[in-house]
């Protein structure tokens, strides 16, 4: 499968942001996953030919950092700190509520693809535990039950672009701290919703 | 926590709203510094940054001024800030990108004047977009100002700021794995000596890499002085402190304070004390990383760096987690344990191997399958990457990953052996 044309210029700008071409690989990655909602084969080695390494190289990049994903995942990536500020205020239960609306462990996606659930380390949302990010996209202070109807309305309404600021207000409880201004772009699949790297949706 | 001087959250405590845009951020006197920078010599500004003994605020505890002064030629040099912010326990930085994203911005202007910097970078990690998107819009507007880019302020000097975003790897907050990992490398530490940044950086380049809250105190120093921002602290801690503090207590949240007070006052006043009227039962003062602290030793210490490195532990990146007397020690230090064994990067053998073991010998005796011999075996392992189990810590590896894994297993088992214990005899976890 080939890239959009717009997917190259969004690459060949970054390229020109570094001094080096190789520096661009992590986020002509992010590119790759949004180009074919994950990782793939062809990804890579389309990364590799505009950043002058082999393709080997840039799967041993790729494979190094957790958020590169080499195998499909469901539209909706729920990831759960289990971290120890988050495990101390009940995240381990989180999981399994989660896992349990889900219909499958973490790790895994359903069978429909909509959602994959997976434990996560700290995603630095110490202060608002236990947290939770989809797609990237922050909610602090979640329950059990929470997490269920989010799981649920994430199923039933397939939104196309997952926000932190909607997602903190339909399902979230306590925050570390006041968000200010809130945030209309979010995410469009599961990388980091990033205006450089064509990843996000909704008005910027 | 208005009782208390502040410079870094200052602005968005005054403007709730709207203190990450560029309006705001001028209105309140912002880009001033930058201005100021730009009108003094090198020499000066280096001069008085270490004056002000501004300390990096990344958790090793270096000098600011000092890094800077290590720089030398041959150019190009960079500056990189590292907003990699990932340790368990912390999430200031996340608060500083969101809120006052300029204020970081004019310190990297600053620091960029000071060391002769025409390209910069922010590392921010990947699991951070909609920081990483407050950023870009704040450069978007610095921009647009002429602040960033091609002869910045009308001067005839030139700088770019680039948002790079990690991949999700703690690794990458230690500086030279960071440098890797924007070179477009696996995130894995190089060997100081030879590659330390200021001397071979980025591209083997000298290299300036200061945290979020380091830089984002410059435009305060330069506009106030160096005696002003010396005079919010003591000598040896100058300035103010950001504290994340998490767990247990009945109000979290990052809090700006001046370093002395003490734990008593940090954990019952500040953050309203323990969830549910519980009991107090440990502490870990400076990010996973750090030895815990107790109450019967500890609570009414100043929190000084001196003060917990005297204690056998460090204040770090001020992460503070508090657990209540409803915890179980040995889960709480298989779940930081647990963090150090994912995120090692699989260099070194004895963090690799050893981070593993130490999870797995920690969830049989959580489990109840523990054996008698469990307690003498995780030190041992311990001791194997980090010998003589002391503080500040021995390392057999590159990096200090592994070593920090060994602080909560010291801990439990000076402070809590007989809870560790009885997981042992009894069969499992009393708390269950």
């Amino acid at each position: 499968m080939s890239w959009s044309p717009e997917a190259f210029e969004r690459a060949e700008a970054l390229i020109a942001r570094y001094p080096q071409r190789r520096s661009a690989v992590m986020p002509l990655l992010y590119i790759a996953m949004r180009e074919d909602g994950y990782l793939t084969e062809d990804g890579m080695r389309q990364v590799a030919e505009l950043t002058g390494l082999t393709p080997m190289q840039v799967d041993s990049v790729a494979s190094f950092y957790g958020m590169f994903k080499k195998v499909p995942q469901g539209r909706y990536l729920v990831s759960v700190c289990t971290s120890i500020s988050c495990m101390l205020l009940g995240a381990d239960a989180v999981v399994s509520s989660a896992e349990g609306e889900a219909g499958v462990p973490a790790g895994e996606t359903d069978a429909e693809g909509i959602v994959t659930v997976e434990h996560v380390e700290c995603i630095g949302a110490c202060g608002g535990a236990p947290a939770v990010q989809v797609n990237y996209e922050l909610v602090e202070g979640v329950t059990q039950e929470s997490v269920v109807e989010m799981v649920r309305w994430l199923r039933e309404t397939k939104p196309d672009v997952v926000r932190a600021d909607e997602l903190q207000e339909r399902f979230g409880g306590t925050r570390s701290f006041d968000p200010g201004i809130l945030d209309a772009q979010g995410a469009v699949g599961p990388y980091p919703a990033f205006d450089p790297y064509g990843t996000t949706g909704g008005d910027s | 926590m208005s009782a208390y001087p502040q410079v870094l959250t200052k602005r968005m405590l005054e403007h709730p709203s709207d203190s990450n845009t560029i309006s705001v951020y001028e209105e309140t006197g912002g880009y001033r510094s930058a201005r100021m920078a730009l009108d003094m010599t090198r020499d000066d500004l280096v001069e008085m940054v270490k004056s002000s003994g501004l300390i990096g605020r990344g958790g090793a505890g270096f000098s600011a001024g000092m890094k800077w002064s290590f720089l030398a030629p041959p150019r190009p040099s960079y500056l990189v800030v590292n907003a990699d912010e990932s340790e368990p326990g912390t999430f200031k930085d996340r608060q500083l990108l969101e809120r006052d994203p300029h204020q970081m911005i004019e310190g990297m202007i600053i620091t960029s004047v000071a060391n002769e910097v025409h390209e910069a970078f922010i590392y921010i990690r990947g699991e951070y977009p909609k920081p990483a998107r407050r950023v870009q819009r704040a450069l978007a507007e610095a921009y647009e100002k002429g602040y960033l880019g091609r002869g910045i302020f009308g001067t005839d000097y030139d700088l770019d700021v680039t948002v790079h975003l990690g991949g999700g790897a703690y690794i990458c907050g230690e500086e030279t794995a960071l440098i890797n990992s924007l070179e477009g490398r696996r995130g894995e530490p190089r060997l100081k000596p030879p590659y330390f940044p200021a001397a071979k950086g980025l591209y083997m380049m000298p290299t300036i890499v200061n945290n979020v809250e380091t830089v984002s105190n410059l435009p305060f120093i330069i506009e106030h002085g160096a005696d002003a921002y010396k005079a919010l602290g003591d000598e040896a801690d100058t300035g103010t402190f950001l504290f994340s503090v998490s767990g247990h207590v009945a109000k979290p949240g990052n809090y700006e304070l001046p370093r002395g007070i003490t734990w008593r006052e940090l954990i019952f006043d500040v953050a309203g004390g323990i969830r549910n009227g519980n009991g107090l039962k440990t502490w870990i003062p400076g990010g996973a990383s750090a030895p815990w602290f107790v109450p019967s030793e500890h609570l009414d210490d100043p929190i000084t760096r001196e003060a917990c490195d005297k204690a056998g532990s460090m204040l770090g990146s001020g992460a503070v987690i508090v657990m209540d007397d409803t915890t179980c020690v040995v889960r709480a230090a298989e779940r930081v344990v647990r963090f150090f064994s994912h995120e090692s990067c699989g260099q070194c053998t004895p963090c690799r191997e050893g981070t593993t073991w130490e999870e797995q010998v920690l969830r049989r005796i959580e489990m109840g399958a523990g054996r008698e011999v469990d307690a003498d075996l995780l030190l041992d392992i311990a001791d194997n990457i980090s010998p003589g189990l002391a503080w500040p810590p021995k390392m057999t590896t590159i990096c200090p990953l592994g070593p920090s894994s060994v602080s909560p297993i010291t801990s439990i088992t000076k402070y809590f052996k007989d809870e560790v214990m009885q997981h042992i005899h009894g069969g499992g976890c009393p708390f269950e």
